[in-house]
């Protein structure tokens, strides 16, 4: 039997009527990996016999499948989350071999009700990046088309699943890494509201931005995934004291069926056609639905992108300040001083983008540029807020396309980071605000290459994102599957 | 030397450890003294996605220092980062309070050795997490992180300061008001009471400062007088003799009594502080504040008051046993059982502080007990041994630990107060003396003091004198 394509609610099914157990379908994974993640390079690391005792431990529970909300699903997590026992290297040379001593909340939550971990995938450095192509370890392939990208920072998370080798994954997002990935892979992606899930054991980027979310193939595991690991977590003092929903529950009688979506069309310019087609689209499904659209306007995130561009640098140039060599992670060899220790193992450790954006957040902060770099962008970032305020006045969801374009080949847009940068010129803003994102397939273009469409949420507003989500999802029928995912090898 | 034409500024900033049972950030032992690197998990060893947690205790404590230095309390202040590259500093960064701290403007009113009064300003105290420790041997640098989250209030005075002693004694009164209110135990041969001066000179009667040194590190109040003194001394000098003072960091060498260059002017360290985006804004509720108001400690300055109005005390005695909190406690045991509260006062101050500072113990180290030393004021007072008996039960005690009862058991040193055996001995001395009696008789009464001395010393001392006193008196006259 094939599991790849099934859903989390399928595999449950399935258990359920014991059609099979945790052990034969986690066995079928990773023996999908092993055959196919040669050409995704999306697994970093596998510990199949660690993986398959989690699943026969599981097989003497069956009885417990209706307890255990994600029982015997096989989940793939990306290297900047720490999960005690494997390895996370968050795509840097400089933490290679570093093995996690602890394990996230996150991640130990997802563990505690029956996800059986298949291993830690690849990601853009430090999760800066919007290709994959970042990694330390290489570049992630999509797919749905190998010569191009996944999408990033997230890419093995969304690579993973688009391929059948996970039934869903862990990602962060910062500034999409996420929605973006899962947009160019014809995934699910949900950025929580900032807060709803502990940060606690991912190894921080920007800690103001980031959160962390699942991939998943249909809007009902989304919410699934989240219920079980969201909620206050006392070792991460961001994380939101506020009561979960059972989202899944909710999903059965949604409260509202018609939504205002709100669109900004001066933000969306310069779109791909073809996205800009499936978009308009996506939004003709929900007028259908009694659903209604109003203009609204948003006219502070044309300075997300430099914002976020100050913001996130900042906050990394001090958070990555740790990996230096002298108490784990890579040390240089070479160091006469100690002064050649921390400059050498940084040097050699840390890769070219990452160095990048340390820079730039080094300069951001340093005296006599805080004021006009720092204290700038987080007033601005309190407009971009403000203007998300005022449209929710007016609708329920803010709505855009996930990313510009589809998958951009290797290598396309490795040379110019501003090109590389725009990718993410609609999810930016989100993180600024702390709102949720939510990104829905919404169509393919004429290269048959997945489109994303994102809802952006209110404030704690999931349970309203997933009704809608999966309303529309109901409507719109079953997304297709990446060749690849469908059969072996 | 032109010396008297200088004054002094001097601030001081103090890091005061906390007495909590757990770390700032994280679950960790705040405990001197473990193996290295035991009381360590991911959050204090800087691991990667580890985060900070505010223990809610070090707020509390550092709200009490607060409250006792009579600062201006903001209920809302921002944790921030200090950013700079150090082996004994995991994270790269040291969460620490910058723009917002969580009090302001405070002050201390020290004692000065004229007998005056001075207030010395606090510019601010702020809530930080102490670093690890770097022993630098032979071979190499090691790193101990177990002190690595331990927090720390730190506490910035003024420059209020004019000379080493005001210093020493803003220090003390510091030092003494963090360890009354159980904030900070004080001691500082474990770094837990750090000392960090900033001097300059400058001609009296100019209002600009001059270019100012900082002596890091300095470990008693002893060092702290005589650093400040010699740095003093050192700058006028340089300024004499025509050269500039260098704006550097300088430190105390105990053995040679000099102050020396430790790094110059740092190329402007830039430690880049911005909001810890790990922690929300600390926000101390009033409902809060009211509650450790409320549950403040007696603070010295209470305690002396306290001591001049129930024991009827000087100033001067309330404030040396109100000098430390253990002093205090220790007289107050003293006065509840000894029900006599001057003179537990006198045996405490003159006795015992005596005896202690010849051996150079503290009071918690005093080999006669708070009870012990009652016990003994008690028979003084019943009358069943004299004053000057007491004292020499007294060294007794403090030689070897044993109770006042047993010493005069075991030596027989019970004061006579029975009249027979008195007039006993009285009888004896009048008749070995006829010819000292016939002058007493022929008027010269101021002979009573000699038969008083003789028959005391016949009874060894231990004649109830008062008794006595009277008795030779009767016989003499009779």
């Amino acid at each position: 039997m094939e599991f790849g394509t099934l859903s989390i609610q399928q595999l449950l099914s399935g258990y359920q009527k014991k059609e099979f157990k945790p052990s034969e379908v986690a066995a079928s994974f990773l023996k999908n990996i092993s055959d196919k993640n040669e050409k995704l390079n999306a697994f970093l690391q596998v510990r199949p016999d660690e993986t398959l005792s989690q699943a026969r431990a599981l097989d003497e529970k069956m009885s417990q499948v209706e307890m255990l909300p994600l029982f015997g699903i096989p989940v793939a997590i990306k290297d900047n989350f720490l999960v005690q026992g494997w390895q996370a290297t968050a795509g840097s040379k400089v933490l290679s071999g570093y093995l996690s001593p602890y394990t996230a909340t996150s991640v130990e939550r997802l563990q505690s009700m029956g996800a059986v971990i298949v291993g830690k995938v690849n990601c853009d450095e430090f999760a800066m990046g919007s290709s994959n192509e970042n990694s330390a370890f290489g570049p992630v392939r999509n797919p749905w088309a190998l010569d191009r990208v996944p999408g990033g920072s997230s890419g093995g998370s969304s690579a993973a699943v688009a391929a059948g080798l996970a039934t869903v994954s862990l990602g962060t997002d910062t500034g999409g890494s996420i929605r973006q990935p899962a947009s160019l892979c014809g995934l699910v992606g949900l950025k929580p509201s900032y807060g709803r899930v502990s940060r606690y054991g991912i190894v921080s980027y920007a800690s103001s931005l980031d959160q962390v979310g699942p991939f998943s193939r249909t809007v009902w595991d989304s919410a699934r995934v989240l219920e079980v690991m969201a909620g206050h977590d006392g070792m991460d003092a961001t994380s939101a004291k506020r009561a979960v929903p059972r989202f899944t529950e909710e999903l059965k009688a949604p409260a509202k069926k018609a939504f205002t979506l709100g669109v900004s069309r001066s933000w969306l310019e310069g779109v791909d056609p073809d996205v800009a087609k499936a978009f308009d689209s996506a939004i003709e499904f929900f007028k259908k639905m009694g659903g209604k659209v109003v203009e609204i306007d948003l006219p502070h995130t044309k300075y997300a992108l430099s914002t976020y561009y100050l913001i996130a640098p900042s906050e990394a140039s001090s958070n990555l300040a740790r990996y230096d060599g002298v108490h784990y992670g890579y040390r240089t060899q070479s160091a006469k001083t100690s002064e050649e220790l921390y400059s050498k193992s940084r040097g050699e450790g840390i890769g070219r983008e990452v160095k990048l954006r340390i820079m730039l957040g080094t300069y951001a902060l340093s005296a006599g540029y805080y004021d006009a770099f720092y204290l700038k962008a987080n007033q601005v970032r309190r407009k971009i807020q403000e203007d998300f305020e005022k449209a929710f006045t007016q609708c329920d969801f803010v709505v855009s396309p996930t990313s510009p374009s589809t998958a951009f080949k290797l290598g396309e847009k490795t040379d110019d980071p501003l090109k590389m940068y725009l990718s993410d010129i609609f999810t930016l803003p989100v993180n600024l605000a702390g709102l949720p994102g939510l990104s829905v397939p919404c169509g393919l273009d004429s290269n048959n290459l997945p489109i994303g469409f994102q809802m952006i949420g209110k404030p704690f507003g999931e349970s309203e994102l997933f009704a809608a989500a999966h309303q529309y999802e109901q409507i719109r029928g079953e997304f297709p599957v990446a060749d690849m995912a469908k059969g072996r090898g | 030397m032109s010396l008297e034409k200088y004054e002094a500024v001097i601030g001081l900033e103090v890091h005061a450890q906390l007495m909590t049972a757990s770390k700032m950030f994280c679950r960790c032992p705040n405990q001197y003294g473990s193996s290295p690197n035991t009381n360590v998990c991911p959050v204090c060893t800087g691991q990667p996605g580890a985060l900070p947690v505010i223990n809610k205790k070090a707020m509390e404590l550092g709200v009490r220092a607060a409250i006792a230095l009579n600062c201006e309390i903001h209920p809302e202040s921002v944790f921030a980062r200090k950013n700079y590259f150090y082996p004994d500093l995991p994270k790269g960064y040291q969460i620490s309070q910058y723009e917002k701290p969580f009090c302001t403007q405070g002050y201390v009113v020290v004692q000065l050795k004229t007998g005056e009064e001075k207030r010395i300003g606090i510019t601010r105290i702020h809530f930080e997490e102490d670093a690890g420790k770097s022993n630098h041997e032979a071979y190499g640098t090691l790193v101990n992180l177990n002190r690595a989250g331990v927090p720390l209030c730190e506490i910035v005075s003024e420059p209020d300061m004019r000379t080493a002693h005001e210093a020493g004694q803003y220090l003390r009164a510091l030092h003494s008001i963090l360890r009354y209110a159980d904030i900070c135990d004080g001691n500082m041969e474990e770094g837990n009471f750090r000392c960090d001066a900033n001097i300059s000179v400058r001609p009296i009667g100019t209002e600009k400062f001059g270019t100012k040194v900082e002596l890091k590190n300095i470990n008693s109040f002893k060092f702290v007088e005589k650093a400040i003194e010699y740095e003093v001394q050192r700058q006028v000098f340089a300024i004499e003799n025509g050269e500039k003072i260098i704006q550097q960091t300088r430190s105390w060498n105990s053995a040679k009594n000099v102050t020396e260059v430790m790094r110059e002017k740092e190329q402007a360290h830039d430690y880049r502080y911005f909001p810890e985006p790990d922690l929300p804004k600390l926000v101390f509720s009033s409902s809060w504040l009211d509650k450790i108001k409320k549950e403040m400690p007696e603070l010295p300055q209470q305690t002396s008051a306290r001591f001049k109005a129930a024991f009827d005390l000087s100033d001067y005695d309330a404030s040396v046993l109100t000098s430390s909190k253990e002093l205090a406690k220790y007289f107050e045991s003293v006065v509840s059982h000894s029900k006599n509260g001057k003179a537990s006062a006198n045996w405490v101050m003159n006795e015992l502080l005596g005896r202690l500072n010849a051996v150079g113990k503290e009071i918690d180290l005093s080999p006669v007990s708070s009870t012990q030393l009652a016990e003994l004021i008690a028979k003084i007072d019943s009358g069943e041994i004299s004053g000057k008996i007491a004292k020499t039960v007294f060294e007794e005690m403090f030689a070897t630990s044993k109770d006042a009862s047993s010493i005069i058991k075991d030596k027989g040193l019970v004061q006579i107060s029975d009249p027979a055996a008195l007039e006993n001995v009285i009888r004896k001395v009048i008749e070995s003396n006829p010819s000292q009696l016939a002058e007493y008789k022929a008027g010269k009464v101021k002979l009573l003091g000699f038969f008083v001395g003789q028959a005391m010393k016949e009874t060894k001392g231990q004649a109830n004198p008062a008794l006595l006193n009277e008795l030779v008196k009767k016989f003499l006259d009779s």
